[in-house]
C-alpha cells in the first residue's frame, strides 16, 4: 500500500496525476478465511482492520451486499461525540472519541475529523439541570464538558431564537468542545484501504444467504458468489441484524426503522459547531460544501425501506424553524432514509452469541457513526479471543433478560420510541 | 406517502394514526410466572423484512385499535382490521406465533 502525503501528491503531479493506485484491490473470495466479517460498512471494515492491526488475524474476508460506503456508513449525519450519562455508555463512547482523535494518522487517511464542538440547548431550569448532572459523569470520567448559560449561548450561536416569542426559551446548553464530525465517505474508505494494506479482503456485491453448520457450530457463510468457510463469522449488518440473525437462529430484541437525514442548498459559514435542539428531535451541522446536514426522529414503525416518510420532513422542518428561525427559507437539497437495528434501550449490542463460531455488533439505534473505531476495536477483540472486550461488558444480549438494560434514552422497551 | 384503510373512517394519511407495534406478540397470561415468557414478550421481535401484522390506533379519527399488515420493505398494505375482531392478543400463549 503506497502511503498518502505531501510528496506522494507531489510525485503523482509530475505524471499528471494518472499513476494512483486502487485503494484497494477488487478481491475474490477465496475457498475459506480465519474470520469472515458480514457487513463492509464503517464497523465491518473498522472491526476487519483491527483484526489485522491488533491481534494479527490477517486472513481475514469483509462481505458487502452493495459496495463499500453504500449503507448507514454513508447515510448518518456524521455527529461525533461522548456526551453520555450512563456507565457502560459513558467509557465506550469516549474510547472512542480518543480513537476518532488519532484516526487519520492511523489509518494514513484523512476523515477530515473537525473537533468543532456540539452543543445541545437547555429550555428550562430542570432541563439544565439534568444536563449538569451529565456534565458532572462526563468530567468525573475524564471528559470535557461545560454547562453554558442563556448569555454563553446567545454569544457562541446567535442565530438560534433568542427573542421573546420564542416557544421554547433557551435557559442554556450542554457544550462538548472535542465533539464534532467527520467526512463519513473517508472513514469507510480509509479503514477498507488501510485493512485491506493488512491483507484483507474486502469482497464487494457479495450478500450472504445463508450459514454454513457442522452441528450446532458455524463454519461458513453461503453467498452469492457461493460457499466461502470460516473459522469464525462476525455479524456488523445492522439494520438487517434480525433478517441475517433468523437465518443464524438468533432471536433477536431489534425492531428496524427508518431515520431521514437531510441537507440543504449551500450556504455562506453558518453553524460553526454541531447543534442540537434539546426541545425537540433535531440536530444540525454545516458541511465543508456549506449545505446544513440534520436530522429529527424515527419514522416511527417498521421499515426496511431505504426512504422515509414526508410527515417526518415536516415535523424535522418544523423543528428546524423553531430553534433556527434564520432558515425558515433555505431550500432541502436532498433528504434520505436509513435502516436503523433499534434495541428497546437504545444501546448497540456487542458480544459473542450462543451460537459457537457466530459473534454480533448490531443495535447501533441512531449512535453507530461516531461508534465506529471502538466498535471495530472491540468486536475485533471479542472475535480475537472469544470475550467481550471490557469496554463492552454491558452491551451483552442477554441484558435484556437479567434487566441490565442500558437505558440511555429512557423511553420504554417500545424500539420505535427510543 | 403512507395511508391506511380505516374500517370505520376510510383511506387516512398515516399521520392520523399511532403505530402499535408487532400484532403478533401474545401477552402471556396474567399470572404466568416464567419470566422466559414475559422476556419474550416484552423485547423479542421477529422484525420480518416482508409482511408484518402490526397494530395502529386512529387517533385523531375513530380512536380504533387495528391490526394492519404491511410490507415493511414497500409499505404495501395487504389487510386492515379492526383490533378487537381479530386474534392478536386475545389468546394468552406461552410462544408469540411465528
Amino acid at each position: 500500500m503506497a502511503r498518502y502525503s505531501a510528496f506522494s501528491i507531489f510525485r503523482n503531479a509530475l505524471s499528471g496525476q494518472k499513476n494512483w493506485q486502487r485503494a484497494w484491490r477488487a478481491a475474490e473470495p477465496k475457498p475459506s478465511y480465519d474470520v469472515i466479517v458480514i457487513g463492509g460498512g464503517g464497523h465491518g471494515l473498522a472491526t476487519a482492520f483491527y483484526l489485522a492491526e491488533n491481534h494479527g488475524i490477517r486472513n481475514v474476508a469483509v462481505l458487502e451486499k452493495g459496495y463499500i460506503g453504500g449503507g448507514n456508513v454513508g447515510r448518518n449525519t456524521t455527529v461525533i461525540r461522548s456526551n453520555y450519562l450512563l456507565d457502560g455508555n459513558t467509557q465506550f463512547y469516549e474510547f472512542s472519541m480518543k480513537l476518532w482523535e488519532g484516526m487519520s494518522r492511523a489509518l494514513n487517511f484523512n476523515v477530515m475529523f473537525s473537533q468543532r464542538g456540539q452543543l445541545v440547548t437547555a429550555h428550562s431550569a430542570d432541563q439544565l439541570d439534568g444536563f449538569s448532572h451529565r456534565a458532572n459523569i462526563m468530567r468525573l470520567n475524564g471528559i470535557d464538558a461545560d454547562i453554558l448559560d442563556r448569555e454563553d449561548v446567545r454569544h457562541l450561536v446567535p442565530y438560534l431564537d433568542f427573542s421573546d416569542t420564542a416557544r421554547f426559551p433557551i435557559h442554556g446548553a450542554i457544550f462538548q468542545g472535542r465533539a464534532g464530525t467527520a467526512r463519513h465517505d473517508a472513514v469507510a474508505w480509509g479503514y477498507a484501504r488501510a485493512a485491506d494494506g493488512h491483507g484483507v479482503d474486502i469482497i464487494q456485491n457479495c450478500e450472504v444467504t445463508d450459514f454454513l453448520r457442522d452441528g450446532d457450530r458455524i463454519v461458513g457463510v453461503e453467498t452469492t458468489k457461493g460457499r466461502i468457510g470460516a473459522g469464525k463469522v462476525g455479524l456488523a449488518v445492522a439494520g438487517h441484524t434480525s433478517v441475517l440473525g433468523a437465518k443464524a437462529g438468533l432471536e433477536l430484541p431489534i425492531e428496524s426503522h427508518v431515520l431521514q437525514a437531510f441537507v440543504t442548498e449551500p450556504l455562506k459559514p453558518l453553524v460553526d459547531q454541531v447543534v442540537a435542539y434539546g426541545a425537540d428531535h433535531f440536530y444540525v451541522s454545516q458541511s465543508d460544501k456549506g449545505g446544513l446536514v440534520f436530522g429529527g426522529n424515527l419514522d416511527g414503525y417498521n421499515s426496511y425501506a431505504q426512504r422515509g416518510n414526508l410527515g417526518v420532513v415536516r415535523e424535522v422542518a418544523e423543528a428546524a424553524i423553531a430553534l433556527m428561525p434564520c432558515i425558515s427559507r433555505v431550500r432541502l437539497l436532498r433528504h434520505w432514509g436509513g435502516v436503523m437495528d433499534m434495541t428497546p434501550d437504545a444501546s448497540p449490542i456487542i458480544c459473542p452469541t450462543p451460537i459457537e463460531g457466530l459473534y454480533l455488533n448490531g443495535g447501533w439505534c441512531y449512535g453507530g457513526f461516531k461508534a465506529t473505531p471502538a466498535s471495530g476495536w472491540c468486536f475485533a477483540h471479542t472475535i480475537a479471543t472469544g470475550k467481550p472486550h471490557p469496554l463492552i461488558a454491558a452491551y451483552g444480549l442477554d441484558r435484556f433478560r437479567t434487566g441490565h438494560t442500558l437505558d440511555e434514552a429512557g423511553a420504554g422497551p417500545s424500539a420505535w420510541l427510543q | 406517502m403512507l395511508r391506511i384503510e380505516c374500517p370505520c373512517c376510510g383511506l387516512r394519511d398515516h399521520d392520523e394514526f399511532r403505530y402499535g407495534g408487532d400484532a403478533s406478540v401474545a401477552r402471556p397470561a396474567h399470572d404466568d410466572p416464567d419470566p422466559e415468557a414475559w422476556y419474550r414478550y416484552v423485547y423479542i421481535r421477529t422484525n420480518p423484512a416482508g409482511l408484518h401484522r402490526e397494530f395502529w390506533q386512529h387517533v385523531t379519527g375513530c380512536r380504533q385499535w387495528l391490526v394492519v399488515e404491511r410490507d415493511t420493505r414497500n409499505h404495501a398494505i395487504a389487510s386492515v382490521d379492526l383490533a378487537r375482531k381479530s386474534s392478536a392478543r386475545k389468546s394468552p400463549a406461552r410462544n408469540p406465533p411465528a
